[in-house]
C-alpha cells in the first residue's frame, strides 16, 4: 500500500477519501459521494446503560426476541403451556361455578415444575454458554461493562424471565378469579403469597441453572446438566421422604426437603406463604417452623453462592 | 503527545514472566508491535485495557492511569477499542445486530449504535452480506466484523491483535490496508500486533520489537527500513538456458546493472523505473519465465541479527522462531505494477 497520507494527526479530515477499498468514488461523475469517516460526538452513557442494555437484550433472548425464528420455538411452547394451564383452570373454575380456583397459586409451580425445569435447562446455556463457546466475553470486558456488571445483569434478566414465566400464569389465574367474582380478599392474598413463592423460585432456579451453564461452553452438556441439577435432587428427596414416611418420621420429612431445590421452595411457601406441602407423602406434612427457616436461608444463600460462583467464572473468561 | 506510556512494566506468572521492565512512549499513529509468540504483546494490551494488573511499573493509555481504579479504567475502555486475537463472534446472529449490540455495550444509545453500526461496516467493507449470519462468513469478513466491533464506538486509540493471523496474501493486504485508513482517514491511533515482521514495516510509522517481556527496539519504519531500493528477480530455467539465472544475472551486467545473486534470487540495485523496464525486457529477451520482480528494503528482520548479542538473556523458547518468521516476510508483493508474479 502506497503511503498516500503521511501520518496526518488531524482527526477531522473528513472530506478526505481513501484511495482504496471504497467502489464507486473513483468514477467521476457518479453520483455515490463517499462522505468519508464520521466520528462520533454524541454521548457515551458508561457502565449504568450498558448494564440496562445487557439485561435488555438477555431477557429479550431468553424468549428467542431478537433471535432466530427457531430460537423462539422452545421458550414459546413452554410459555404457551403455562399459560395455557392456567387458562384451563380459570374456563373450569367459571364454567362450573366453583367457589374457589381448583388449585392455590403457590400450587402452580409446583404441579408444573417440570415446564420450568425445561425452561432453565434450555435458556440457561442460551444466556451464558454462546459467549464463553464463541468467546465474546473479552469484547465486553475490553469495554465500560465490568464482571459485576456483566453477571449482575445476566442475572437478573434470567430471574426475570423465570419469573414472567411463573408469574404470568398466576396473573391469568387471579383475572379469572375475579371475573368468576370469587371473594376478592382471599384471592389476593393468595396471589401476593403466589408472586412472593414465584420470585424467591425465579432468584433461585436462575442462580443454578446459571452457575452449571456457566461451567461449559458447550450447551449440549449445559442442557442435560441443568435438567439433571433439578430433576436428580427431587427424585432423591422424594425416595427419602417416602421412606421417612413408611417409618413414621414425619419429622424428617421438612428436613429432606432442604436437599432439592424445588423442595426448598416449598418448604419455605408451606411454613411462610400459607401453601400446602407437596412432599412426597401420601398426605401433606407440614415442615416445622425451624426446617422452613432453613429452607428460607439455605435458598438465600444458595443463590448468592452462584452469584459469586459467576463472578469467579468470569474472571478467568476475561481475555 | 503520548498515546501510549509505560515506565518499567513488568508482568511476572508463576512460573513465566511475560513482561520484563518493559518502557515505552508511543505517540499517535500507526504503531506495530512486533514479537514472537509468547514475547508478551498479548499480555501488554491486557494491562492496557486495565484487565491485568501490573506486578511493577506503571503505564498509562491516552494520559489516563490504568492502575487508577475502576472509573478510570472504564473511560480508558470507553476511548479504545480492542480486536482479539481468536475468533470471538457469535455465528448465528447477523454482523449488524451483532456490531449494534457491542455499540451499546460501549455506551452508545440505540439509534447512535444503529447509524455507527451502518457507517462502520460501510467503511471496513462489508455491504449486503452484513444481513446475513455470520457462520456463513469467510476468514476475511469475519475479520472485518471483528475490526468493525473495534471502532463502531470511534476510539481515540484501537489495539489489534494479530489483524491479519488466518488470511491469504490478498486477504492480509486489505487488511493492512484498512488499518493504515484506520488512522489516516479516520484519524484513530492504532497498536497493531504482528509476528511477522514484513508486515509491519509497509503499514506502521513507527515499530516497537519485543521480545521476552523486553524492548529490543522502538524505533520509526523509516529508520528500519531505509529504501535502498533493490529489486529481487527470480526467474525459470527452460531448454535454451538450462541455467536461467545466470543467464539473466550475465544479460544485465551486460546493461550496466549492479547484481548480487543469492540462490536463484538476483538482486538489482534499480537506479530509477527505467530499471523495471531494462529487467523486463531481459528477462522477455531470453524468453525466461518471471517469476517474481519486487522491491525489496532492509527487512525489520535484520534488527534481529544487528542486535544477536543483546538479547541474549531472554526467556527460554521465543528466539527460536525469529528466523523463521523473518524468512516468512520474505513474499512481500511488490508494490510495482510489473512485479506481481506472472510467468510468461
Amino acid at each position: 500500500m502506497p503511503s498516500d497520507a503521511p501520518a496526518t494527526g488531524s482527526p477531522g479530515s473528513t472530506g478526505s477519501t481513501g484511495s482504496t477499498g471504497d467502489s464507486g468514488t473513483t468514477a467521476a461523475t457518479d453520483v455515490i459521494h463517499d462522505i468519508g469517516y464520521r466520528h462520533y460526538d454524541g454521548p457515551r452513557l458508561g457502565r449504568g446503560y450498558a448494564r440496562r442494555s445487557l439485561f435488555t437484550q438477555s431477557l429479550r433472548a431468553a424468549y428467542g426476541l431478537g433471535r432466530s425464528a427457531k430460537s423462539k420455538v422452545p421458550p414459546a411452547l413452554l410459555f404457551g403451556i403455562m399459560c395455557l394451564v392456567a387458562l384451563i383452570l380459570v374456563a373450569v373454575a367459571i364454567g362450573t361455578g366453583m367457589d374457589e380456583l381448583p388449585l392455590e397459586y403457590t400450587d402452580y409451580a409446583i404441579y408444573l415444575q417440570p415446564v420450568i425445569f425445561l425452561f432453565i435447562a434450555a435458556q440457561a446455556p442460551v444466556s451464558v454458554s454462546r459467549d464463553l463457546r464463541f468467546r465474546t466475553v473479552p469484547l465486553y470486558f475490553s469495554r465500560p461493562v465490568e464482571r459485576l456488571d456483566y453477571v449482575s445483569a445476566k442475572y437478573a434478566a434470567m430471574a426475570s424471565a423465570l419469573f414472567v414465566l411463573t408469574a404470568t400464569p398466576l396473573l391469568i389465574l387471579y383475572v379469572g378469579a375475579l371475573l368468576a367474582k370469587l371473594d376478592f380478599t382471599d384471592q389476593t392474598k393468595g396471589f401476593a403469597q403466589g408472586l412472593v413463592s414465584a420470585a424467591l423460585l425465579s432468584l433461585l432456579f436462575a442462580g443454578i441453572g446459571l452457575a452449571i451453564a456457566a461451567l461449559t461452553p458447550r450447551r449440549g452438556f449445559g442442557v442435560a446438566a441443568v435438567i439433571a441439577a433439578f430433576t436428580v435432587p427431587f427424585g432423591a428427596v422424594s425416595a427419602l421422604q417416602g421412606i421417612a414416611w413408611e417409618q413414621d418420621n414425619l419429622g424428617a420429612i421438612g428436613w429432606f426437603a432442604l436437599f432439592s431445590p424445588i423442595g426448598l421452595i416449598d418448604n419455605v411457601q408451606s411454613t411462610f406463604l400459607g401453601a400446602t406441602p407437596a412432599t412426597a407423602s401420601p398426605e401433606p406434612v407440614d415442615p416445622s417452623t425451624a426446617a422452613g427457616t432453613a429452607a428460607l436461608l439455605v435458598a438465600l444463600a444458595l443463590a448468592a453462592g452462584c452469584f459469586l460462583f459467576l463472578l469467579r467464572r468470569y474472571r478467568k473468561a476475561g481475555l | 503527545m503520548t498515546v501510549i506510556a509505560t515506565e518499567n512494566l513488568s508482568k511476572r506468572f508463576p512460573r513465566v514472566t511475560a513482561l520484563d521492565g518493559l518502557t515505552l512512549d508511543i505517540g499517535p499513529g500507526v504503531t506495530g508491535l512486533v514479537g514472537a509468540n509468547g514475547a508478551g504483546k498479548s499480555t501488554l494490551i491486557k494491562i492496557l485495557l486495565g484487565l491485568s494488573p501490573a506486578s511493577e511499573g506503571s503505564a498509562s493509555v491516552l494520559g489516563l492511569d490504568v492502575a487508577a481504579g475502576s472509573d478510570t479504567a472504564a473511560t480508558i475502555r470507553e476511548r479504545v477499542g480492542y480486536m482479539p486475537e481468536h475468533d470471538c463472534l457469535p455465528p448465528d446472529v447477523s454482523a449488524t445486530e451483532f456490531v449494534v449490540h457491542m455499540a451499546r455495550m460501549s455506551g452508545l444509545p440505540a439509534t447512535a449504535a444503529r447509524e455507527r453500526t451502518a457507517d462502520t461496516l460501510r467503511h471496513v467493507g462489508l455491504y449486503e452480506e452484513r444481513y446475513r449470519p455470520i457462520g456463513g462468513y469467510s476468514t476475511g469478513m469475519k475479520q472485518r466484523v471483528k475490526l468493525a466491533q473495534a471502532l463502531v464506538h470511534d476510539p481515540q486509540l484501537v489495539f489489534l491483535d494479530e489483524p491479519t493471523n488466518g488470511l491469504d496474501p490478498v486477504g492480509r493486504d486489505d487488511m493492512l490496508g484498512l488499518i493504515r485508513r484506520v488512522h489516516a482517514d479516520f484519524g484513530i491511533s492504532v497498536l497493531v500486533t504482528s509476528h511477522l515482521l514484513g508486515e509491519l514495516e509497509r503499514t506502521c510509522d513507527h515499530v516497537v520489537v519485543i521480545d521476552g517481556g523486553r524492548l529490543l527496539r522502538s524505533s520509526s519504519t523509516s529508520d528500519f527500513t531505509q529504501s535502498t531500493a533493490t529489486l529481487a528477480v527470480e526467474v525459470t530455467d527452460t531448454g535454451a538456458h538450462p541455467d536461467g539465472t545466470a543467464t539473466l544475472r550475465k544479460a544485465l551486467a551486460g546493461a550496466g546493472l549492479e547484481i548480487t545473486a543469492d540462490g536463484r534470487l538476483l538482486y538489482v540495485q534499480a537506479e530509477g523505473d527505467d530499471t523495471y523496464d531494462v529487467v523486463r525486457d531481459a528477462v522477455a529477451g531470453l524468453g525466461l519465465g518471471l517469476v517474481r520482480m519486487e522491491q525489496r528494503r532492509h527487512r525489520i528482520a535484520e534488527i534481529f541479527r544487528d542486535d544477536d548479542t543483546l538479547p541474549a538473556s531472554n526467556q527460554a523458547g521465543t528466539q527460536a522462531s525469529t528466523p523463521t518468521t523473518a524468512s516468512t516476510s520474505a513474499t512481500t508483493p511488490a508494490t510495482d505494477p510489473a512485479g506481481s508474479p506472472h510467468a510468461l
